[in-house]
């Protein structure tokens, strides 16, 4: 089992790496969601008073 | 539906590929445990190239049909390649240190990725630094296809040059043995699944931009 640690941490840094990225899109994601929904909203409210 | 598909495709590719790393390919004589890296390795490096490749096709079209979608493409492509090229150099660092017994060298391969990954930054900062959208889109398109040039070079870098990396002999005579053909196969499928879903990810993202920027243009 010698150099397990290179494994092992090869192997971390690759899926820790990858992870945050997924999960950066996803939160990024999320987030224009939101802002589409508001301005969808604010589209609409306008159309409305006028 | 069709990403869904993709997601348990690369879901069940990774599970199998870990399994195949981890519990059924034998350990190799020489290098010991430490060589099952390349399994990670050789799929990252792939993936460095097949993003550039995307750029490269996504940046002509753009500037042939001058249409955002193409830009977007291509933009995304080079976001992913930017996270793959730099793991692969940070893997194959950690991989030549038991084997080579340093982090770097300049050797042809190294090298050759190393000024992959230069392009990719370059990619971004004319981005960054151009006064108009259109303007740095073009520019990074230019870069995106002048760069291609450096995949050959990398591909055929330890054909070229003779150095420390380890010669093409995986399909040849007495190359890999076929459980770690079959291993290095199963992860460059599970990494390649990985990178689709990563680009719908981002292309999705990217789409989101578009659709805010219309809406704020039409509200006011």
């Amino acid at each position: 089992m010698e150099n397990a640690g290179y494994l092992f941490a090869a192997f971390t840094v690759v899926w820790a790496v990858l992870f945050g990225y997924v999960l950066y899109l996803l939160n990024k994601q999320k987030k224009l969601q939101e802002e589409i929904n508001l301005l969808k909203e604010s589209l609409k409210e306008n159309k409305g008073s006028k | 539906m069709k990403r869904n598909i993709l997601l348990l495709l690369g879901l069940g590719l990774m599970i199998v590929s870990l399994y195949l790393v981890f519990v059924w390919v034998p350990t190799e004589k020489m290098m010991g445990i430490v060589q099952r890296i390349f399994y990670l390795m050789v799929p990252m490096g792939w993936l460095a190239l097949l993003s550039f490749l995307v750029v490269f096709i996504g940046s002509i079209l753009y500037l042939i049909k001058r249409q955002s979608r193409w830009d977007i493409i291509a933009r995304s492509s080079a976001e992913i390649g930017i996270v793959c090229t730099t793991l692969a150099l940070v893997v194959g660092s950690m991989w030549a240190k038991p084997i080579w017994g340093v982090w770097w060298t300049w050797e042809a391969r190294l090298t050759a990725t190393l000024v992959l990954w230069l392009i990719y930054t370059a990619y971004f900062m004319v981005r960054s630094f151009a006064t108009e959208e259109s303007r740095g889109a073009r520019f990074a398109a230019v870069i995106g296809i002048v760069g291609f040039i450096d995949i050959p070079i990398v591909a055929l870098a330890t054909t070229l040059w003779r150095g420390l990396h380890p010669p093409p002999l995986i399909f040849q005579e007495g190359g890999l043995a076929p459980s770690m053909l079959l291993t290095l196969m199963v992860s460059i499928a599970a990494f390649t699944a990985l990178f689709f879903i990563l680009l719908a990810l981002r292309l999705s993202m990217a789409n989101g931009e578009v659709d805010i920027k219309q809406l704020k243009e039409r509200v006011g």
